[in-house]
């Protein structure tokens, strides 16, 4: 088994020494596969921000490592590998506060340029990432400040895109979108992951979106990774998650409610497919 | 690297240093400035040496927070001792070319480097342990004497406390959109001095525009507050002098009137 990323050991204190030392990562250990979807949840503060910060180089381990493709993202002069920015694409949080130039596709632009690339190889990536994220080639000239903000959010991340990065890291994109907006921008980055073979990773606050869009789900908590597997794997631990003080889907909370009142059905289903299948199978009379 | 500015920051307390009032701290440190600047002799400086240590220790603000709030000012603090060193006349003690020091020389130099030590952290005390809605509060009722010859004191005053309030957020903001250029792989290290400010722009430019859009938001949620500006404005939290007001007030004056005696005697 080949992963494209591994975390060994990482740890990470900020501002150490001071009466505000706090530790954000305390030794976690974690492997993602080549091409699969990682959901990844946890509380404000948990370390989520902070791990993925780690993953491109951005923040710097306070002890453990990070390897990409098997070799370390730091050399022994412990600087990073500039190629690990550009083959690990970060979007922030808000990524559409960080637009600066004049036209979108200069703004997508700006990644591949960085990379040293021609004219015409960026030009053709400005028109392929435009596309994924389903902008019109004709707002090529508009400027990124005319757009709403749903659109800024894709000039955003089609900026990342645009350097076909292998590991597609995002920091809540869907955040402050309206349901039919975060629906949409999840079938993009869906058809993403399918055309390119990019390993996806996501940071959400909602179980729902992790349940459906993953392959895995990681779980953290006070800076350690509570739980991971698949969305089924984490669902049959709803108490944990629930002590941790996280939310689980609407429609696992029906389903525990029901076994609370002595029917006896499935607990670990978090879609409404699923919950149909395990309430039809339970009126069968054999509980799965 | 940002976070290490200490400048304007509050550290939360209840000692009888943070609830002195804000109008009696400003006008004591005006007042340890000029009894500094009047000290000279090793007790005047002692004495308020022992002063702002006291402050220190009774506020409970954490000394190495005390420290790092000195970090801006070493390269000021070292060429003023340099500068003393080299060029104060008097008795010659070490020669080499055109360059001597004199005993009058390093005397000077010790004096300059612990004036602007102690007069940095007087005045760093008096934010450490004001918080800024205070502060501004005790300036403008400081100067209101001045609204009669139409100074704008209350716009002052309320421009400086909304510029103070957002120094973290802007840091905060800056380091932020830092992180995501550099996620592009911005580059803002290597290259020419041209090519290091062309780099700036991927970061002032979503910095000027996050700065006025929160102003516009600012801006609309005090009217939606019916802010008028000083007309008719009312306080809730009057500012009252009680027993701590009194207290530090006259152990300050004692120090600062030790430190202008002991001074005028050189001692």
């Amino acid at each position: 088994m080949s992963y494209i990323l591994e975390v060994r050991d990482l740890t990470q204190v900020y501002s150490a020494g001071t009466p505000f030392e706090r530790m954000a990562l305390d030794h976690v250990n974690l492997q993602v596969k080549k091409g699969e979807i990682l959901g990844i949840i946890g509380h404000t503060g948990s370390g989520k921000s902070t791990l993925i910060q780690h993953l491109n180089g951005l923040l710097k381990p306070t002890s453990g490592e990070v390897l990409l493709d098997g070799k370390s993202i730091w050399n022994e002069k412990g600087k990073c590998d500039k190629n690990t920015r550009f083959r690990v694409g970060l979007v922030f949080q808000y990524p559409e506060y960080q637009l600066f130039e004049e036209t979108i596709a200069k703004d997508i632009a700006f990644g591949p340029s960085n990379m040293g690339l021609s004219e015409s190889e960026i030009n053709e990536r400005v028109r392929e990432a435009m596309a994924f994220v389903g902008l019109d080639d004709s707002m090529r000239d508009i400027s990124p400040f005319a757009l709403s903000g749903g659109q800024k959010r894709r000039v955003a991340i089609a900026g990342i895109i645009a350097m076909r990065p292998d590991v597609l890291v995002l920091d809540e994109p869907t955040a402050g979108l309206d349901p039919a907006g975060r629906d949409e921008l999840f079938e993009q980055i869906l058809q993403y992951h399918k055309q390119s073979g990019a390993t996806i990773l996501f940071v959400t606050h909602s179980m729902e979106d992790a349940a459906k869009m993953s392959d895995r789900m990681l779980v953290m908590n006070h800076a350690k990774i509570m739980l991971i597997g698949t969305p089924k794997e984490v669902f049959s631990h709803t108490d944990e998650i629930i002590k941790a003080g996280l939310d689980i889907p609407e429609i696992t909370k029906v389903m525990l409610e029901l076994k609370n009142r002595g029917f006896d059905v499935d607990t670990s289903v978090f879609t409404v497919e699923d919950a149909i299948k395990a309430l039809n199978a339970f009126k069968e009379g054999k509980p799965c | 690297m940002l976070k290490d500015i200490t400048l304007g920051q509050f550290f939360p307390g209840n000692s009888i240093v943070h609830r002195t009032d804000p109008r009696v701290k400003i006008v004591l440190v005006i007042a340890m400035i000029v009894s500094l600047l009047l000290a000279s002799g090793v007790f005047s400086y002692a004495l308020m040496a022992i002063y702002l240590f006291v402050i220190i220790a009774v506020s409970k603000v954490h000394l190495k927070m005390v420290v790092r709030g000195l970090k801006p000012i070493v390269m000021i603090v070292v060429i003023t001792a340099i500068l003393n060193i080299f060029y104060t006349a008097g008795d010659v003690i070490w020669q080499w070319g055109f360059l001597h020091i004199t005993k009058q020389g390093i005397y000077a130099a010790i004096e300059m480097v612990v004036r602007i030590m102690l007069l940095i952290i007087g005045t760093s005390m008096l934010t450490y342990t004001t918080s800024p809605i205070d502060l501004t509060e005790g300036l403008e009722r400081l100067m209101s004497p001045l609204k009669k010859i139409h100074v704008p004191v209350h716009e002052l005053a309320m421009v400086m406390s909304i510029a103070l309030r957002f120094i973290p957020t802007l840091i905060e903001e800056t380091e932020k959109i830092i992180s995501a250029q550099k996620a592009r792989g911005a580059d803002f290290e290597t290259g020419s001095i041209l090519r290091r400010a062309k780099a700036m722009v991927p970061i002032l430019v979503p910095l000027f525009i996050s700065s006025i859009r929160r102003a516009e938001e600012l801006a609309t949620a005090m009217e939606c507050r019916l802010y008028r500006g000083d007309v008719g404005r009312t306080r809730m939290k009057q500012l009252k002098i009680c027993s701590a007001d009194y207290i530090s007030m006259t152990v300050s004056v004692i120090v600062f009137a030790g430190t202008i005696i002991l001074g005028s005697f050189g001692l």
